[in-house]
């Protein structure tokens, strides 16, 4: 599962450092806080999964990172990439690397490509754009790239338009769409929640693959911890906007520390369990994000809450880098 | 095929047309009739046997039914009948007389609305909440809320009479006299258009492909020009349809305001006048004008827009 975590060549500097990510919105209902200081690392060549339910954060992280915050909203701290923090940059400066370095993809295929533009205009603009090609190399590029992701027939197919495709046809265009300057980081943000569960399962599988062949670097947001099992290195839990869990892929499945990562894990449906035992939810909702209260923001829901679990609880984190913010002990015994 | 599919959805829409025509021709037709008086009737009745004479003249002496008949025949070849107020003139006379006189101002101030309308829209949009956007949709809202019966004399005071830079009115096909009327009937489309332009250009702005376009790294201008212009345009667009039928086929108030043979004062004083024929010959005129120029909205959305496009193409 996470056997590639170690293939990072030592000594070389993370290609992403997130430190202290704060994202607020100005709402009429007061300030929400979306993420409450947030900090993270990326090496080179990782794929790195963020697990969280709606509203925890996740997709605004990415948002913040890529500059592509609502009006409304507001993000502090800092985005090392590359040398130069991404929060500091101008549109202008900030246009040099979106798109080009750092490529995103959307959560809802169906309406993240423009229904009044052919695939081509849409794909050759960002290569004409970054990379000052004109438009027979840059169609010729594209069309490489629609092969990549398996569309058939690009020559022809990428003289359509969006509505023309299906939705795992058009999240494989918005894939290709992002590989198309070779981007150093890929971010995606829930890239199969709309799509059905074999297109999920496809979609992962070539996010893997196109893995195998760069040595690209991969953000992937995701409510649904079995999209993620098999091809993250590392994962991240955020809950309420804290990061309240991270570890190995394979730490967080078979040695989850935080109650709420358990909770997530048994609210998984698995085919693999014997027994038939029903699926657990995890009573209760996360606070609300424009008061959120002191102390341990999971206390509410969590069968183990103490009286300790009022105080801010620490994060404590391990030498082979897990990390569980809770009063619990890490390596406890754990039941499942 | 892009074509071909715009071609047949052209052919489509040009026939069921002819069933809508067929129903305005026999509203306006039965409708004028049932309005009290006739084109003859004055304070001083005219004797009888004039009266008959004037009836047989004009066919008005027969069953309605028939005269019903006897118009549509009339209309196929296009010939409306002759007014029974302005002697010695058809109505297709008058219409030929007066439709260019409205078609130039209308059209002009069609032109005007677009261009200031779109820019204005766009501006306020992308600078939503700011001085800008504000004092744009005030313009807006003043140029929506004062009927053009005000802006008019204010404007004929402002230039005509204190500055004295303008005629007050009249028509000569001279620019000088077209301006202010062309300004005036522009003045509160450019206002709607400008709302409209702001309220669509907003919205696409928000939608999630343009999320992805600035993901890209593309600037501002390139994703405005490339990526939300059309279809922030398609509701302008479907406005422009009737709005341009509207002001091409006259305006009554500004007609008279600025002294303006236009055909927009056939319409009341055919009215006025029982002129049968002339109100008549206008509406249909009218109709066929609106009928036409929703008609070339369809095919341009079509063109503009990809999805109708192909449905009717598949």
């Amino acid at each position: 599962m996470a056997a590639e975590a170690q293939k990072v060549p030592a000594g070389k500097p993370p290609i992403l450092r997130i430190k202290d990510l704060k994202v607020s919105f100005d709402t009429p209902d007061g300030e929400v806080h979306a993420v409450t200081g947030l900090d993270f690392e990326l090496a080179h060549g990782e794929t790195l999964a963020i697990v969280g339910e709606s509203g925890s954060g996740k997709s605004q992280t990415a948002m913040a990172i890529m500059g592509l915050l609502a009006e409304n909203g507001t993000a502090s701290g800092a985005a090392i990439f590359d040398d130069q923090d991404l929060m500091q940059l101008s549109q202008d400066e900030l246009n040099e690397v979106r798109g080009k370095e750092i490529s995103m993809i959307f959560q809802d295929p169906m309406t993240a490509l423009n229904p009044y533009l052919t695939i081509e205009k849409q794909m050759i603009e960002v290569i004409m754009h970054h990379q000052g090609l004109g438009r027979e190399e840059a169609r010729a590029h594209a069309v490489e790239m629609l092969r990549a992701v398996r569309i058939a027939d690009p020559e022809e197919r990428i003289h359509d338009y969006p509505h023309q495709y299906s939705g795992g046809m058009r999240q494989r265009v918005l894939i290709a769409m992002g590989l198309l300057c070779e981007p150093q980081l890929l971010i995606a943000d829930e890239p199969t929640t709309a799509l059905d569960v074999t297109v999920q399962a496809q979609i992962i599988h070539l996010i893997a693959e196109l893995r195998q062949k760069s040595s690209m670097s991969i953000i992937i947001i995701t409510h649904d911890l079995a999209v993620v099992a098999d091809i993250a290195d590392h994962i991240i839990v955020m809950y309420a906007g804290q990061m309240v869990e991270r570890g190995t892929a394979r730490d967080i499945f078979y040695r989850p520390q935080h109650p709420y990562t358990q909770g997530l894990l048994r609210s998984v449906p698995r085919l693999d369990r014997v027994g038939g035992t029903a699926l657990q939810a995890i009573p209760g909702n996360p606070p609300n994000p424009v008061s959120v209260p002191a102390g341990c923001r999971f206390r509410d829901r969590c069968e183990f809450a103490q009286d300790a679990c009022k105080e801010d609880p620490p994060l404590r984190e391990t030498d082979d880098g897990r990390a569980s913010r809770c009063v619990l002990e890490m390596d406890r015994e754990v039941s499942r | 095929m892009i074509q071909e599919g715009i071609v047949r959805h052209g052919i489509g829409r040009l026939v069921s047309l002819i069933p809508t025509l067929l129903m305005l021709i026999t509203i306006a037709f039965f409708l004028i009739r049932v309005a009290p008086g006739g084109p003859f009737d004055s304070e001083k009745p005219l004797p009888p046997e004039i009266r008959a004479n004037l009836d047989a003249k004009y066919h008005l002496d027969e069953p309605l039914v028939q005269q019903y008949f006897r118009y549509l025949g009339q209309i196929l070849v296009l010939d409306f009948g002759p007014s029974y107020q302005y002697k010695d003139w058809t109505v297709n006379e008058l219409i030929a007389r007066g439709f260019p006189v409205s078609l130039t101002i209308g059209g002009l101030a069609m032109v005007l609305a677009f261009v200031f309308g779109t820019s204005i829209g766009i501006a306020a949009a992308l600078r939503q909440n700011s001085a800008v956007d504000y004092g744009a949709m005030g313009f807006a809202m003043l140029g929506i809320s004062i009927p053009n019966f005000v802006i008019a004399p204010a404007l004929i005071l402002l230039f005509a009479v204190y500055a004295g830079w303008l005629p007050a009115g009249g028509w000569d096909w001279s620019v000088q006299r077209m301006i202010l009327p062309v300004v005036t009937l522009a003045l509160p489309v450019i206002a709607y258009i400008a709302r409209l332009t702001r309220g669509s250009m907003i919205e696409v702005l928000h939608s999630n492909y343009i999320r992805t376009a600035r993901a890209k790294g593309l600037p501002m201008s390139q994703i405005i020009r490339r990526h939300a212009l059309k279809p922030a345009l398609l509701p302008v667009i479907s406005y422009m349809g009737p709005a341009t039928a509207g002001l091409i086929t006259g305006s009554v108030i500004i007609e008279r305001i600025y002294s303006i043979p236009g055909l927009g004062s056939y319409f009341v004083t055919g009215a006025l006048n029982r002129d049968y024929t002339l109100v008549m010959g206008v509406v249909i005129f009218y109709g066929v004008v609106i009928i036409l120029l929703n008609f070339i909205v369809d095919l341009l959305y079509a063109w503009l827009n990809p999805r109708i496009r192909y449905d009717e193409a598949s």
